[in-house]
């Protein structure tokens, strides 16, 4: 019960927080491209639970979920949308871009595909020194596609790498849907032709995504090399908040809905979990996103004189 | 001692791998092949698979595990057969590991070297001849350097790779068989300042890797001439040294510049509006550049050899700028 309580304020929180995000943006108060993870919090809270502090995260530009679920502090991330300097980019990245060095959290890559190669190198350098560590890689259906999907599949696998590769198939890529995307549509069965074990879970269930995650992660620190996971999921909102959602059927999301990972979840831990229970989950969340909007306006922004800090390292050479 | 660029660039790979234990070697064929320029000869068999590191055709793939390796507290060594076949790795360099620190806003150094060759001159045709290095000096977040000496190709690798930042280094491929003496004790060297290579007081010529020896061929041929050219050896494309150069001009008050790159948006434009940005009053003549012709480099010898920069081209634009036409 306590671990499931955990799960389902992961979700929460990200589920929350995204639904606040949402009305900033249409407040113009976060701008830029703004991806939401609703409907897919099962995958990055399920995934990151069966995570160790040593252990390393690669995400995509739909990343809140995954850094959330990671820890990296609600505050620094909406900073991070607001711009501002106390953001946990310092404003250089917003919300495709959100990074945490202390959290072992590698970056939302904007570049669908771009995280792959990395994450195959930052296992290189822990199968080169002997530590039994995973990295998690999040990455779109859509990604599969690309030519650094199976360039990184490939050499992960011929190398053995303790990667977990995280393809969350949520049956679009922006508006190109599955079957538009893929001659050969199971996903779990092209990875294992690359030599490493894939198989698909129901991305909707946390538990069952729990499940997987340990059984691979069991197998990756066991030195027995990468895994794929094809989590089925569902985005219940547009691609981006500029996305008309010209290509699909409202039904097909209500369809989806009716499957939400969060209501599951407290399905499954009925009748101890209460109403009240809930609420007063609710209520903690609440604080917790009020406490880090409100701490995002008051933050400062950073000196436009250090508009070209970054660049290069700031040491003496 | 009597050596080689290609066993200077071999000995500086040596050397550090015995420094520092998180370095490591990976590319094409740098392991039983030895490398497709034979740089990393023997490396395999003194250092083992694990840090001569054979990979397959997968350039995004493995220049991006070099990333993940520098992120993760490795000191990689990439190798990417030539600088053609790098765009295949464009992504990785450019939104990587150029990006990653300022994106992160400071928390994410990528402390990489990569390694290609550059330039034409071999009859290989398009697909294996251009000379991109001006493409990547224009990208924030990369140092690139251009050896062009055997001290150079012996001296540059331990200080790119002690940079907490992301290090190009491309050699010119007409580079790897030329021989001479280097001290026995070369070793690192600097990498921040681009060095005189003749001294001059008619003309400054700026060049910099495969057209540093034709450039000082012309010099020899412009002081039969009663022509007293500077050659200056940039060393470093980014961040270019302007301070040299532009010191040189101002005592010389004539510059051309040499480049084997094309001349449209190129590093020889670049320099050039740096003089004319810094140094326009300094100037008696406009500045002259010799660039590779804009074709796509050809396979026929004669056609190639007309599409570079050669010494005959670089006295000629010397002789304009110190005569006038
Ligand atoms: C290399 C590249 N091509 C195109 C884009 C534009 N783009 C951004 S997200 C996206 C769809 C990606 O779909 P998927 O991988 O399934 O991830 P999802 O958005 O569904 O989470 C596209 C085409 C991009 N960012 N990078
Ligand atoms: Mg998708």
């Amino acid at each position: 019960m306590k671990e499931h309580l955990d799960l389902l304020r992961e979700m929460t929180r990200i589920r929350r927080f995204e639904d606040r995000c949402a009305e900033l943006y249409s407040a113009a108060q976060i701008r830029g491209f703004l991806h939401l993870y609703v409907g897919e919090e099962a995958v990055a809270v399920g995934v990151v639970s069966e995570l160790d502090p040593q252990d390393a995260v690669v995400s995509t530009y739909r990343d809140h979920g995954h850094a959330l679920a990671r820890g990296v502090p609600m505050d620094a991330v909406m900073a991070e949308m607001f711009g501002k300097v106390t953001g946990c980019s310092r404003g250089r990245g917003g919300s495709m871009h959100l990074f945490d060095s202390g959290h072992r959290f590698f970056g939302g890559n904007a570049i669908v595909g771009g995280g792959l190669p990395v994450a195959v190198g930052l296992a290189l350098a822990h199968a080169m020194r002997g530590e039994p560590r995973v990295v998690a890689c999040f990455f779109g259906e859509g990604a599969a596609a690309e030519g650094e999907f199976h360039e990184a599949l490939n050499l992960a696998a011929l190398w053995r790498l303790p990667v977990l590769f995280c393809c969350e198939n949520n049956l679009y890529a922006m508006g190109t849907s599955f079957a538009k995307e893929h001659a050969a549509p199971d996903l779990a069965l092209r990875a294992s032709s690359y030599g490493l074990a894939a198989w698909a879970v129901d991305g909707m269930d946390v538990l069952a995504v729990r499940e997987a995650a340990r059984r691979a992660t069991e197998s990756i620190r066991a030195g027995g090399g990468p895994c794929l996971l094809e989590l089925r999921t569902f985005r219940f909102r547009a691609h981006s908040m500029y996305d008309p959602e010209r290509y699909r059927d409202k039904s097909e999301v209500v369809q989806w809905r009716d499957r939400d990972p969060i209501d599951r979840l407290i399905a499954a831990m009925r009748p101890d979990f209460t109403d009240d229970d809930l609420t007063a989950l609710e209520t903690e969340v609440a604080a917790e996103i009020d406490h880090a909007v409100a701490a995002a306006e008051a933050a400062e922004i950073e000196p436009v004189d250090g508009l070209t800090r970054f660049v290069t390292s700031e040491v003496t050479r | 001692m009597k050596t080689t660029y290609r066993e200077a660039l071999r000995e500086a790979i040596r050397d550090a791998m015995r420094r520092d234990e998180r370095v490591f070697l990976m590319g094409e064929d740098v392991g039983s092949y030895g490398g497709c320029y034979a740089v990393s000869l023997g490396l395999l068999e003194e250092f083992g698979p694990e840090r001569i590191r054979d990979t397959p055709l997968s350039e995004s793939a493995f220049v991006g595990a070099g990333i993940g390796a520098a992120l993760n507290g490795m000191r990689p060594i990439v190798e990417i057969m030539t600088v053609n076949f790098s765009l295949l790795a464009l992504d990785q360099i450019l939104n990587n590991a150029a990006t990653l620190l300022h994106m992160s806003g400071g928390q994410f150094p990528v402390p990489l070297v990569i390694r290609m060759t550059t330039g034409a001159g071999r009859q290989l045709a398009a697909q294996h001849s251009h000379s991109l290095e001006g493409w990547y000096a224009h990208i924030p977040g990369l140092r690139v350097l251009a050896p062009a000496t055997l001290e150079d190709a012996r001296g540059m690798l331990w200080p790119a790779l002690c940079d907490p930042d992301p290090v190009l280094i491309f050699e010119h491929n007409g580079l790897y068989n030329l021989s001479g003496d280097l001290a026995d004790d070369a070793g690192p060297v600097d990498i921040t300042r681009a060095a005189i290579r003749r001294q001059g007081k008619d003309v400054t010529l700026i060049t910099y890797g495969g057209s540093l020896a034709k450039t000082l061929a012309a010099a020899d041929d412009l002081a039969a001439d009663g022509i007293d050219a500077e050659v200056i050896d940039l060393r470093t494309l980014r961040p270019l040294d302007s301070d040299t150069f532009l010191e040189s001009v101002r005592h010389t008050h004539r510059a051309v510049v040499v480049d084997e790159g094309w001349r449209t948006g190129s590093l020889s434009a670049e320099i050039a509006a740096r003089i004319a940005e810094e140094a326009f009053y300094e100037l008696d003549a406009p500045v002259r550049r010799v660039c590779t012709a804009e074709v796509p480099i050809p396979y026929a010898k004669h056609l190639e050899e007309a599409a570079l920069p050669q010494p005959a081209s670089i006295a000629a634009a010397a002789r304009e700028v110190v005569r006038g036409g």
